[in-house]
């Protein structure tokens, strides 16, 4: 399949524009989206020169009337993308989202079902402090009914998209934006990441680490330090779906190497990684090797200060060190 | 003036509530069955006449006081009572209940137990139809209550700034749960919000069956024209309280509620058209036999329903089965 090199906010913007020519039932929904501007980073940027203003509808600054609206459009045949601008968002738009969009499709016994895409950006990084830099995948992946994906790379950040799109529930996606201007090969034509299927990022027998989002390419980088340096070969599972996630190729996985580190941003109380721990104390606890450990944000909001929001995530020097103490024990 | 036939219908969908309701509280009384029940007893009016300008392909979105919404726009009986009753054949499996039942067939779309909660996806409803240049439209039946809530205001600007075919209908019974409306809001006519949002709002006694059609159908043509929203506050009263068999309606002026009760808007009607001439004492006890038919054997049906087997519990969540 030929392919072109693109960044993460290129992959957003030309897989919306994949999906807006190839279905008239696509239409995109949010604040700050439309031309000049065409979205706070550009996500959007030229969409609605080229398919108008009504099919990329600039909505007031209303989240719970943009979800909803969504919502109902999607119920008699729409396939809404929302853009809801920074995760954190998702706080003033919580109940359109949980309680109605998630479980439209159980209250009516199936009669009614709600296949929308809710994007935007997530995570830290940039130093936008606490109410802009939130990991909050662990309050979506909390609640029956919604799908949860999280794109590491421009090529999964189109397939996840495309899948979502054509997904008949509604998926929330993450795009974590200190990644936004990473670059990679995206394939070109319908290319998708197939709903609950991981990736295996790279291979190794040493120690297996189960990651997502911002923190893959980190996981990848401390895994090429510590070959390098140590001749420990980690690998690194890139989940790509948190709702379903891919169980089959973590546990195998973790029967391999016998050891399982998991890495997010996301704060570590009740984040998505105790999920897996237990997951993986469940089905394999007597082939490990080892406690399952967690690497994950502080238990505090993000910080604004570079120093201090450095201080609240996950950094290179503390996973390398980690993965090469549970390596030796 | 409204014709003979449509007032004739508007009484069929009115007396379809009211037996219905009756019907229902009876069999919890009598220990028959055992559900929360949230009764429209009382506002049956409203949706009655907005129900004759309506077809199947028209929606409503509604909230858990929704019933007397859901019976006047035409859905099924039997499979509505299942539903309710928590049986197998219910609409929606019984998975949702009287808080949640919908029936898309009849363009009940949406029901929620959070107050406003369809005002913003009626807004979707009409955003959609407008989209694909259907003539649809959608009304969204909401409570006074819900017009303190920030869905609600967000849903009313951007269904003006877009010019939605929906009409909001606000059952103003005065109350929300147990607290009288005055003590949580400052304006005394809710039509007058609408100024805020740029829509046109009006209020009219929504017991008043004759007087709510003719406000219902200048929103109604309002809307299917492509000229946006109205916002009608239809006065009303609820006959049973927040919640039938817990709430004791201590709250409410016993002046207050027995005036509105012998003001009951079913037997009103039913008066009025006879005295005009409309229908024949004969023609509407024809009328009330047929519509009692109809829920004894709904009631027979639902009651004669299996309960859903615990297994059903996993499906409908995603639309393929995943690791629970």
């Amino acid at each position: 399949m030929s392919s072109t090199k693109m960044t993460l906010l290129q992959a957003i913007n030309t897989t919306l524009d994949y999906a807006l020519a190839n279905d008239p039932a696509v239409f995109i929904i949010g604040e700050d989206i439309v031309d000049p501007k065409g979205g706070g980073f550009g996500q959007t940027k030229g969409l609605s020169t080229k398919y108008g203003t009504k099919r990329i509808r600039e909505a007031p600054i209303s989240e719970q009337a943009i979800v909803g609206a969504s919502i109902g459009a999607a119920m008699i045949g729409a396939k809404p993308i929302v853009e809801i601008m920074v995760a954190d968002f998702h706080a003033v738009c919580f109940d359109q989202v949980v309680n109605h969009a998630a479980k439209m499709r159980y209250m009516s016994g199936g009669r009614t079902t709600v296949p929308i895409v809710i994007r935007g950006l997530t995570g830290g990084g940039l130093n936008f402090g606490a109410q802009h830099s939130q990991s909050v995948e662990a309050w979506m992946a909390n609640v029956p009914g919604l799908k949860v994906a999280i794109a590491s790379n421009p090529a999964d950040m189109k397939g996840i998209l495309l899948e979502a799109i054509d997904d008949p529930d509604p998926v929330i996606v993450f795009e974590p934006l200190a990644l936004y201007n990473t670059s990679g090969a995206v394939p070109d034509g319908p290319y998708k990441v197939h709903l609950g299927t991981a990736a295996v990022a790279r291979e190794g027998n040493d120690v297996t680490v189960v990651s997502y989002g911002a923190q893959v390419p980190v996981a990848l980088g401390a895994a090429e330090r510590l070959a390098a340096e140590e001749g420990t070969e980690v690998e690194v599972i890139d989940l790509r779906w948190l709702v379903p996630w891919d169980r089959e190729t973590v546990l195998t996985s973790v029967r391999k190497t016998r050891r399982c580190v998991i890495l997010h941003q996301a704060v570590r109380r009740s984040g998505f990684g105790a999920e897996i721990a237990a997951t993986v104390a469940e089905e394999c606890f007597w082939q490990l090797d080892g406690p399952v450990v967690r690497i994950a944000g502080k238990n505090t909001p993000i910080p604004t200060s570079p120093a201090l929001e450095d201080a609240a995530v996950p950094q290179l020097p503390e996973i390398i060190s980690t993965l090469r103490r549970v390596a030796t024990t | 003036v409204t014709s003979n036939q449509t007032r004739a219908d508007i009484y069929r969908r009115m007396y379809r509530a009211f037996a219905s309701d009756e019907t229902i509280r009876k069999l919890i009384m009598a220990g028959t069955v055992s559900v929360i029940y949230y009764s429209g007893r009382g506002q049956e009016a409203i949706p009655a006449a907005v129900s004759t300008l309506l077809t199947d392909d028209d929606y409503i979105t509604t909230n858990y006081r929704g019933i007397h919404d859901i019976i006047a726009k035409g859905a099924s009986l039997g499979e509505l009572f299942a539903e309710i009753f928590g049986r197998a054949t219910g609409v929606n499996k019984a998975k949702g209940g009287l808080l949640h039942v919908v029936d898309p067939r009849v363009g009940v779309m949406a029901n929620s137990a959070i107050v406003a909660g369809t005002v913003p996806i009626a807004n979707g409803l009409a955003l959609w139809s407008s989209m694909t240049e259907s003539d649809a439209v959608t009304i969204s039946y909401f409570g006074d209550g819900s017009t303190n809530i920030g869905a609600f205001h967000e849903s009313l600007n951007m269904a003006a700034v877009w010019d939605l075919p929906v009409v909001f209908v606000c059952q103003n019974n005065g109350y929300g749960q147990y607290i009288p409306r005055m003590q949580t809001m400052r304006v005394e006519e809710i039509a007058t919000r609408a100024d805020s949002y740029g829509m046109p709002g009006v209020r009219v006694d929504g017991n008043d069956p004759d007087a709510m059609y003719e406000v219902a159908k200048a929103a109604v043509d309002r809307a299917r024209a492509g000229q946006g929203p109205t916002l009608i506050e239809a006065m009303t009263y609820r006959f049973m309280g927040h919640n039938f068999g817990m709430d004791r309606m201590e709250y409410m002026p016993k002046d207050e509620y027995q005036a509105a009760v012998a003001a009951d808007p079913v037997p009103a009607y039913r008066r009025r058209l006879i005295e005009e001439g409309a229908l024949s004492e004969a023609e509407i006890a024809e009328l009330e036999a047929q519509v009692e038919r109809e829920v004894s054997e709904g009631i027979e049906f639902a009651l004669a329903s299996p309960y859903p087997d615990p297994t059903d519990v996993v499906s409908d969540v995603y639309a393929e089965v995943v690791p629970a």
